[in-house]
């Protein structure tokens, strides 16, 4: 199929999140739309989608004009989305999500065997790999992910949208995918790939598209190098490898040893972690996603109460500690989910930059707060971090996520710390702000500072950390130095045993 | 450009803040150009003014049709339409004028008998005005950290059997015995409303459960006192306890009016201290915004509800003190005067903000001492102002029921009241 958008634009209010944008897809291509979070990629695909109308502009399908009023229009017409949050029902099989909303019947019974026997065809056919019988929520996340994929195949899908698909996968994972992505191509389907990530967008595409502040910015060939991409994407030259002496370690800040979580259910999360941080390095946690860093994190700052083991900063044991009394330690706190754990969405900006300090001197005095000193915190913040909108009296929640970030970082940056607690720093953040905050972590560390770094991101845990921990499954799968090569991390990631089908359930 | 900490402390007047994108510095429009503007994106309080306007549309409907001359002309509305439509213009002017007679000022006693009761229908609708105030304080409160109080019938009633109880058993020199007995009330409804942030902090117990529970209790137990000799009037063969002393009644401002209505207002300006002012009341609205990041940021979700419920239940408990002391000065089983649901009304009206509190509970004031007034100068059933009330309240919680009525350019988002209205997984 041949899409092509033409001169599409987009206003929200005074924001135009799409200016003019054409965008050509040939038959059996991978089209990389390339821009930084905010830029209007989702926008776009959300009009070729159907969830919006475009103010200006037409969507042409194998050179004939078409208006999709909903995604069933979209659909209708070839066109297949998978979100970056999958849409698949847990408790349901493979066959039943993808039959679901097309179910077919005999005589008022489900027609199951036809359904399954359809999507066994298809899995074939793309080389999809997926058990029909299996239950979704049994499934890795990657193989959940083809079950979306497959859902769009099965309703004739043409053109498929891909949706910062590899942010939840794993590296073997992504190259997975990018498996079946050249086969889909190879069999005439055509594929838009909307990603941040310059590494895969160059290993996969045939063609790239880069958007800026909804315009396109320009084509590229997946030839040029990432930081020309870099730079065609965020408008200036950017730094992508992260400058940074050797590590001068002092004192051990934080020591944890047999660390144990157990959820209300009795499944450990966390099994036995033990580990040392010094003052003025970066300890990096990698793994995939749900491995037991989130539990691991929350039980460091008393969000979690751990089922046994010792945890102490600077010589305090502080496992039954209150989180007050941790961050009164001098611990500073970056959660990875930061509009749910990091942020009062509906509170300003300067609210929020006194989240944890609001009692204290010198923004409170006997009881009241002080707006005054507030006020003057927030736009020091603001300004030193570059927040933008520079507007300190606007709700949090109105802010791009790497502005949203900055705050956080600024709010905990604001004290004086011996340690500094980051997840997932640069999650969803454009490369811009990720150089930002990857700097200011150096910094903070050059102070003498001990870090913990928490990421699912290869590159980002190999250009900061100056040591790197693995977990898989609630345990330290391995402890790496900086130079590890990425092929090690990986491989130590996936459980070395590459053995990734069981359903997870921790080691119990 | 000041920071503002806290939508309330500008009042219900001002435009949503929440609305406010376009707050990078610019040139103050004129007056005429925001009030167009007001109209057109529909800010705040210009759908709650719109609400008032439909109900008021919708309540002379049904004051029409109630009307029996009017129905009777309608029977022959398209021969001489202009029957029923005058015969529903005089039902509809005569009730809405009584309403006003009733709740503002009568211009009958100007010409009367020497103008004294000329403030009489004001202090009718202040006194009514107080508890409804103190009521909506404690929602709204509860409201603003995430807690959604039922309970304010139940607090106000425990409020009133100890206020009541210190009333006319303790016998205390004038002066210490008001401010003990009011004391009592406070004690009393925290009491109650603090068990219920104790049952969530300690079990997750959902608070909306816990406190319709608990209003039954209260009741059923003011019910047990009013039969139990100590409690029960002494020789009287009625539920009901003796009555004030008159050292521990609220003195009087003004004839009727007692000073109910100057507690409710202390107690507004300490809500709005403590809403916009205060480290508590940050802690107490981050866990309301966001338990998870406050938690995160080394609040203490579990003892701010404890906290929240015992201020919220104390402000209920004087909703009790305004009706025992000041009102009736006796304790009877109807005690509560529907306040205790009507609190949640007012909260829902006044979007959850102290100041806009006031100004709902002046008005739903207004219509409890209009209403008397309707029913005594026509014959308009004073159920239709009843009904005014709740179907004011849904137009407010339904924005875009009046956005699409004016045809306001609505920007979606949930107003307080949306959120509150949904606040049952609160």
């Amino acid at each position: 199929m041949k899409l092509e958008l033409r001169g599409i634009t987009k206003r929200f209010g005074p924001l135009t999140a799409n200016d003019a944008v054409d965008l050509v897809v040939e038959p059996g291509e991978i089209h990389a739309l390339l821009g930084e979070n905010g830029a209007g990629k989702s926008t776009l695909m959300n009009v070729l989608y159907g969830l919006y109308e475009p103010d200006e502009g037409e969507i042409v399908v194998d050179d004939a004009p078409v208006r999709f009023r909903g995604p069933g229009d979209a659909m209708a017409a070839g066109i297949g989305m998978v979100h970056q949050h999958f849409m698949l029902i847990p408790v349901f099989t493979v066959t039943e999500n993808v039959m679901l909303g097309h179910e077919r019947s005999r005589l008022g019974f489900l027609a199951r065997r036809r359904a399954r026997r359809e999507v066994a065809e298809v899995s074939r056919r793309y080389g999809l790999d997926v058990p029909p019988d299996a239950l979704v929520a049994d499934l890795p996340v990657g193989v959940q992910q083809r079950v979306e994929i497959l859902k769009a195949l099965t309703r004739d899908a043409k053109l498929l949208v891909l949706d910062e698909p590899t942010a939840v996968l794993t590296p073997r994972e992504t190259e997975d995918l990018i498996t079946v992505m050249k086969s889909l191509r190879d069999a005439g389907t055509s594929i838009v790939f909307i990603s941040h990530k310059l590494n895969e967008v160059r290993a996969v595409a045939d063609r790239i598209t880069v958007i800026r502040r909804g315009k396109v910015v320009g084509t590229a060939e997946p030839t040029a190098s990432a930081s020309e991409l870099a730079a065609m994407m965020v408008g200036r030259p950017v730094q992508l490898v992260i400058d940074k002496e050797a590590a001068k370690p002092g004192d051990p800040v934080l020591e944890v040893e047999g660390l144990r979580v157990v959820d209300t259910y009795g499944v450990v999360l966390v099994d036995d972690v033990s580990f040392t941080v010094r003052g003025g390095e970066i300890y990096a946690i990698a793994g995939v996603q749900g491995n037991g860093q989130t539990e691991l994190t929350e039980s460091l700052v008393g969000l979690e109460t751990p089922a046994a083991g010792t945890i102490r900063i600077s010589g305090r044991a502080v496992t039954t500690m209150s989180t007050d009394e941790i961050l009164e330690l001098g611990v500073g706190y970056v959660p990875e989910d930061r509009l749910h754990d990091g942020l009062i969405g509906s509170f300003s900006v300067a609210q929020n930059l006194v989240l944890d300090m609001h009692d204290k001197a010198p923004f409170a005095t006997r009881g009241t707060l002080a707006l005054g000193a507030i006020e003057r915190n927030a736009q020091q913040r603001v300004q030193e971090f570059d927040v933008r909108p520079p507007v300190v009296a606007a709700p949090a929640g109105t802010l791009s996520g790497g502005n949203q970030q900055k705050v956080v970082l600024a709010r905990e940056l604001s004290r004086p710390l011996k340690l500094l607690i980051v997840a997932q720093p640069t999650r969803g953040l454009d490369v811009g702000s990720m150089e930002f905050v990857h700097r200011r972590i150096v910094a903070e560390r050059d102070k003498g500072t001990a870090v913990v770094l928490v990421s699912t991101e290869l590159d980002e845990v190999l250009g900061l950390a100056d040591r790197i921990a693995v977990m898989y499954r609630g345990r330290i799968a391995g402890e790496v130095g900086a130079d590890a090569g990425a092929e090690e991390l990986g491989l130590l990631m996936a459980g070395a045993t590459d053995d990734r089908t069981e359903p997870q359930g921790g080691a119990a | 450009m000041s920071i503002s900490l806290g939508k309330d402390d500008k009042g219900a007047a001002e435009p949503d803040r929440a609305n406010g994108d376009e707050q990078l510095p610019q040139r103050r429009p004129g007056v005429g150009r925001r009030m167009v503007d007001a109209y057109l994106y529909g800010q705040t309080w210009v759908v709650t003014l719109l609400a008032f306007v439909c109900a008021l549309v919708f309540g002379a409907i049904l004051i029409a049709i109630a009307d029996a001359p009017t129905r009777a002309a309608s029977h022959y509305f398209f021969q001489h339409p202009t029957d029923t439509l005058s015969a529903a213009w005089k039902a509809i002017a005569a009730a809405y004028s009584a309403l006003f007679r009733g709740a503002i000022f009568n211009t009958n006693s100007l010409y009367s008998n020497g103008g004294v009761p000329i403030f009489l229908p004001i202090s009718d609708t202040l006194v009514n005005a107080a508890p409804l105030i103190l009521g909506g304080l404690a929602v709204s409160v509860a409201f603003r950290a995430g807690l959604f109080n039922i309970g304010v019938q139940g607090q106000l009633i425990m409020g009133a059997i100890a206020a009541g109880y210190v009333g006319f058993a303790w016998h205390l020199p004038i002066g210490v015995h008001v401010i003990v007995a009011l004391l009592a009330g406070i004690v009393g409804g925290a009491f109650w409303g603090g068990l219920v942030g104790w049952l969530k902090a300690r079990t997750g117990a959902h608070e909306v459960i816990t406190t319709i529970m608990l209003n039954y209790v209260a009741y059923y137990f003011l019910g047990y006192l009013l039969g139990v000799s100590g409690y029960q009037a002494p020789h009287s063969t009625q539920a009901t306890s003796s009555f004030i002393d008159s050292s521990a009644q609220l003195p009087n401002l003004f004839q009727d009016l007692h000073s109910g209505i100057i507690v409710a207002l202390l107690a507004a300006a300490g809500c709005w201290w403590l809403l916009s002012r205060s480290t508590l009341g940050f802690t107490l609205k981050a866990v309301g915004a966001n338990a998870f990041a406050a938690r995160t940021a080394g609040m203490k979700i579990e003892r701010s509800y404890l906290t929240v419920m015992l201020i919220s239940g104390a402000l209920a408990g004087l909703v009790g003190v305004s009706q025992v002391l000041g009102t009736r000065h006796v304790v009877t089983q109807d005690v509560d005067g529907g306040f205790g649901f009507d609190a949640i009304t007012v909260a829902l009206l006044g979007r959850g903000t102290p100041v806009g509190t006031v100004l709902a509970g002046l008005l739903f004031g207004a219509f409890r001492a209009g209403g008397l007034a309707i029913s005594s100068y026509t014959t308009t059933p004073p159920d239709v102002v009843s009904v005014i009330e709740p179907v004011m309240v849904l137009f407010i919680a339904a924005p875009a029921l009046v956005r699409g009525i004016f045809r306001l350019k609505g920007r979606g988002g949930g107003s307080t009241v949306g959120q509150l209205a949904k606040g049952w997984n609160g």
